[in-house]
């Protein structure tokens, strides 16, 4: 399958590719990965004018850690998020999700940007970023501005990104001492795709939640935050009651997708499921 | 020249050479490796990077050349199977350990699977048979069902 022409040029910077996007917002796309971006092209449901390549883009590649905070750049893909070691030793649910996304050459290439810009309403990152409370760095013309990963999903394939706005870096608080975070996946077999997906944060306090943080993708048109049943659970014990309904809560929040793989009573009952094992497992 | 009719000049090393090519910016990796460089091992499969059979190494690292826009590749070094051995006419660990456990059968997507498990094998040297499915799980093979493959991997496993 051969793509439409288009015209491709290498962004130098940040504030070029910026101001290309400027230039002609409809007609641009940005490339890094490809892993999405490609296959659209291919089978023309895509066809830009012009590709701005910005996987030069200093500013937007690799993993700093220190010790109050993580900065990923958007560039960092799948399987450099599945081998830092320094990034896991903080947060173990990167490798935990990186090796459920697609296989080793997608992973080899794929950004978690793409994946979050993109919002697939079936990816896995969204949940997980969202679980993690990260803020999203989005860099525009006017300036950059910080948007909460719960906040940024608008709707299929949506995001709260303006059309000349690049996401450039996923920003996260170093945990509190004794917090979890585990993603449960349902992996469609065929496109490796979550049909759901949860991710779920958990620090306990003598016996009672302390804090709490839910993302789910694959349920509906975009990932939510299932903050019903955090505010539900909060200060509360973990019992196979409260849980029970938790999970319950997190199933009812949004509408679900119903598709030829999946009814949106299946999904309902998947994310109710997962959310109640991803707490037993955290709880235990 | 608008900058859709533009052509762009890439150079990169395929199989230690030095090589030129001027393509249109829509132009697959895997055609210009086929197509332009005559390197007709990398196949092409499925054309949706499900398969795996247009698999080489790009930078050391495998990836599905299908899924790659030529243009970008500038400046890379690739590897195809038809670089795997130092010496063209004997077969590498991988391809000997696949000929000797009867790992394929129409070999359709042998070129692809070798370059994967290449780089299994440099990420987990001593894979148990889990890691070798999980491994190759970028790339489908319709005739052996998988289990001699695996233990063709296992094979060079145990050797080291």
């Amino acid at each position: 399958m051969i793509p439409s022409a288009f015209g491709y040029v290498r962004a130098s910077s940040l504030a070029n590719a910026i101001d290309l996007l400027r230039q002609d917002p409809e007609g641009t796309r940005l490339v890094a990965g490809g892993h999405t971006l490609i296959p659209t092209l291919k089978l023309r449901l895509a066809s830009p004018a012009l590709l701005v390549d910005i996987r030069g883009i200093a500013d937007m590649r690799g993993i700093s850690i220190d010790d109050k905070a993580i900065r990923i750049g958007a560039l960092t893909t799948h399987a450099e998020l599945l081998a830092s070691q320094q990034l896991n030793d903080v947060f173990p649910i990167f490798r935990q999700t990186a090796t459920r996304i697609a296989d080793p050459q997608v992973r080899n290439r794929g950004t978690i940007g793409g994946s979050i810009a993109n919002a697939d309403p079936a990816a896995d990152w969204p949940a997980v970023v969202i679980a993690l409370n990260a803020e999203l760095e989005i860099v525009g013309p006017t300036g950059s501005r910080r948007v909460p990963a719960k906040d940024f999903f608008v709707d299929i394939f949506t995001t709260v990104l303006e059309p000349a706005e690049v996401l450039a870096a996923i920003h996260l608080r170093r945990p509190t001492l004794g917090a979890r975070f585990i993603y449960r996946k349902i992996r469609h077999p065929a496109s490796g795709y979550a049909v759901v997906g949860v991710a779920v944060g958990l620090r306990m306090e003598d016996g009672l939640v302390a804090e709490m943080s839910i993302g789910v993708t694959g349920a509906a048109s975009h990932a939510f935050s299932g903050d019903a049943a955090t505010r539900f659970l909060m200060a509360k014990p973990l019992s196979h009651e409260s849980i029970e309904e938790a999970a319950k809560l997190v199933s009812e929040a949004t509408e679900c997708l119903s598709d030829r793989y999946a009814s949106a009573e299946y999904r309902a009952s998947l994310v109710r499921t997962e959310t109640k094992r991803a707490l037993l497992s955290l709880a235990a | 020249m608008s900058e859709v009719e533009k052509r762009h000049v890439v150079t990169l090393e395929i199989n230690g050479v030095r090589r030129n090519a001027e393509v249109e910016p829509r132009k697959l990796l895997v055609h210009l490796i086929r197509e332009d460089f005559g390197l007709t091992g990398t196949h092409v499969g499925c054309d949706t990077s499900q398969c795996g059979a247009c698999t080489v190494e790009l930078d050391g690292q495998a990836i599905k050349s299908c899924t790659v826009l030529a243009v970008m590749a500038d400046g890379a070094s690739i590897t195809t199977i038809e670089g795997v051995s130092p010496v063209a006419s004997r077969l590498d660990a991988v391809q000997t350990a696949f000929h000797e456990h009867h790992a394929l059968q129409c070999g359709f997507c042998t070129p692809g699977m070798v370059m994967s498990v290449r780089q299994l094998l440099r990420d987990h040297p001593d894979a148990n048979e889990d890691d070798i499915r999980h491994g190759i799980a970028g790339n489908i093979c319709r005739c052996t069902g998988y289990h001699n493959i695996v233990r063709a991997v296992e094979s060079l496993v145990a050797k080291d």
